[in-house]
């Protein structure tokens, strides 16, 4: 008897899919970037720079919008890390791009709690009114559409991570305003984060 | 039904306007249980917490004196406290509303329980999607130090405390206590062997405590109200406030506090407000993705620790979620299974691989294509994955495929008889389930996202 089952593999199964990091302009962290750095850095005990290197990393992201090889060689040579333990970091975590990506990365939560209230057909919806396929970035460069998993905001459900802010309780037919809304106004297009909401109307 | 009458003590405050700040949470007793603690030594803190009968809200409810106490004093290494914020388990954000609308009591915790257990610095991580609420809790923590509470001497005393936050970056893993000490290290969030403990190894090889943020918000309230207090307020050995998320398909989704000597039911119907109208209850998630499916009639355990486990689940992480008879449970699992192969940390073969294979079959019978061998598959497979891995992320993953498949098998086998999904709702995609394609997953490929 055959140790494994017989299973329908892709075609593709064992061939990876990774991909060298681009590697992008020569980098160094503008004067105000390398002062935050050297704040972050100094709450870890200095033999252990290495714990800074995700904030490292978002400073990079914050300065460029992605993390270049070259980014990441800098990163490196700041906290004594190899190129190569850098890029075992960026490439594990997923809020790290390593491809340009749109002015908004829409993340859509399809975990449980926001797919059984419609998240499925946000995604649906969004697709449709860009063009564009989950992980793809419009042709214009405006809009990147990332799935991603539990966003922690199930009591809103659907969410839509919008680079850094947050849109809840996104319901699919409502998915057309908010692109044009980003388009003309932004981030402020955005419902927010709703215990702020909800204690800022305590008031009224 | 109405909710039972019940002082919240945590979430009392969380709706008024400047309920978040330093100013709003003195004028409520703030800080006064951290004063009482630096009055008392870190044995009778540790004491008092013991005596509280506390336990770790993060999911495991191990009592959380207990790990204070083995925390190694006698090691010349310095101590740490982690908090752990990184809120990932599908269903639960409990962390969430705490650290947003109420910072102050999460800040105090730490500090009591640096005192505690010898710690001069607390890493808070917390997930990087929460974002906004990093902001608000960095500026809970600046108002501290300003005020004395962190800081050198703090409130006048030889002790010293700081607190830091660290920013994750979408690592569901991160949240096993070990993999959130790599992570904090600077190393992918994959989880370290045990023992040592991290009580004894942890933070850069030093003694360690991890603890959950709704643990340590609960630890002020012990000082300043009594641990009899604390142990009264709800069923033996299940004392204290306890946070509960409700969500899925209820009326009013949200963080509800009740002691735990309420009932699951109370929280789905009366808290909640049950399913919405014209649809019937069909199950329920008691404790994040990661527990054992309750049956409706089920539902009238008390949700705590022990009620829920005797029941045939665990309370886990207090995430409800509510399912109604429009969810197909094939469906279900393989969006849950989805989750655990993109979040697997890839550490150990059996999950990298097993829950691989576990998302693919579900997904082949949720668009028609399976066969009733694929059943025997799933068990056989579940069955190499579970307990034969280093952190309980094996255990969780394979739960939803055993749980729909023991409950609920007659939906896996009409599947396959029809060749279909026996109930698609319209709440779900119009395009089969994975059709939009495969994304790559963490670790395996560069990219992300």
């Amino acid at each position: 008897m055959s140790f494994h089952p017989p299973m329908a593999y892709g075609a593709t199964f064992h061939r990876s899919t990774r991909t060298l990091a681009e590697a992008g302009e020569p980098f160094a962290y503008t004067p105000e970037q390398r002062a935050s750095f050297d704040r972050i850095v100094a709450r870890y005990p200095a033999e252990h720079r290495r714990s800074a290197v995700l904030p490292a990393l978002y400073l990079v992201q914050a300065q460029q919008g992605y993390v270049t090889a070259n980014a990441m060689r800098y990163v490196a040579a700041l906290l004594g890390m190899t190129a190569a333990d850098v890029e075992d970091v960026v490439s594990y975590y997923t809020m790290f791009h390593t491809r340009p990506v749109g002015t908004f990365v829409l993340s859509v939560c399809r975990t449980l709690s926001c797919a059984l209230n419609g998240a499925e057909r946000v995604t649906e919806e969004i697709c449709a009114a860009l063009g564009l396929k989950p992980g793809e970035t419009d042709p214009t460069g405006t809009f990147t559409l990332v799935e991603v998993e539990c966003l922690g905001a199930c009591d809103r459900a659907p969410v839509v991570m919008v680079n850094d802010a947050w849109q809840e309780c996104l319901k699919p037919e409502e998915v057309s305003r908010l692109i044009d809304g980003l388009r003309t106004r932004g981030e402020a297009a955005l419902s927010g984060c709703h215990h702020a909401i909800e204690a800022r109307g305590a008031t009224r | 039904m109405t909710p039972p009458a019940f002082e919240p003590v945590l979430t009392r405050h969380v709706r008024e306007p400047d309920g978040f700040t330093l100013d709003a949470y003195l004028r409520r007793e703030g800080y006064v249980g951290l004063k009482k603690a630096l009055a008392l030594s870190p044995d009778q803190v540790i004491d008092l917490v013991k005596a509280s009968g506390l336990r770790g809200r993060g999911g495991a409810g191990f009592p959380t004196g207990m790990k204070w106490q083995f925390v190694d004093k006698k090691s010349p290494n310095p101590k740490y406290l982690a908090c752990n914020a990184d809120e990932s388990e599908p269903g639960t954000f409990k962390d969430h509303l705490l650290m947003e609308r109420n910072p102050h009591l999460v800040i105090e915790g730490c500090a009591i329980a640096c005192w505690a257990i010898g710690a001069k610095v607390a890493y808070v991580y917390i997930r990087g999607e929460f974002f906004h609420v990093q902001h608000v809790f960095e500026r809970a923590i600046e108002e501290a130090y300003a005020r004395g509470f962190l800081g050198k001497n703090v409130l006048g005393s030889p002790f010293d405390c700081e607190v830091f936050v660290h920013r994750g970056a979408g690592a569901y893993e991160a949240g096993e206590e070990t993999a959130l000490l790599e992570s904090l290290e600077g190393k992918r969030a994959q989880p370290r062997n045990k023992p040592p403990f991290p009580a004894v190894v942890g933070l850069y090889n030093c003694p360690t405590a991890v603890n959950n943020v709704e643990t340590l918000a609960n630890v002020p309230l012990i000082l300043t109200r009594g641990a009899d207090w604390f142990a009264a307020s709800g069923p033996d050995r299940n004392g204290g406030p306890k946070l509960y998320c409700v969500s899925g398909h209820v009326k009013r989704p949200g963080v509800y506090e009740a002691p735990m000597s309420v009932t699951l039911r109370e929280l789905v119907e009366s808290y909640a407000g049950g399913v919405p109208d014209g649809r019937t209850l069909k199950a329920v998630i008691p404790g994040g993705s990661s527990v054992p499916i309750l049956l409706p009639d089920q539902l009238d355990a008390e949700a705590s620790f022990d009620g829920v486990q005797k029941a045939g689940s665990l309370l886990g992480s207090a995430g409800i979620v509510v399912l109604d008879d429009s969810t197909c449970m094939v469906w279900l699992a393989e969006n849950l299974l989805h989750f655990y192969r993109h979040e697997s940390c890839g550490k150990c073969t059996p999950c990298r691989e097993g829950t691989d294979w576990l998302h693919k079959i579900l997904r082949k019978i949720e668009r028609g294509d399976g066969q009733m061998s694929d059943l025997d598959l799933l068990s056989s497979i579940s069955g190499n994955v579970a307990g034969k891995t280093l952190c309980a992320f094996g255990d969780a993953a394979v739960t939803p495929v055993l749980t729909t498949l023991k409950h609920f098998r007659h939906e896996y086998e009409a599947h396959i008889r029809e060749g279909r999904c026996t109930l698609p709702a319209p709440w779900r995609g119009r395009r089969p389930a994975g059709a939009h394609g495969m994304p790559p997953r963490a670790g395996l490929a560069a990219g992300g996202a």
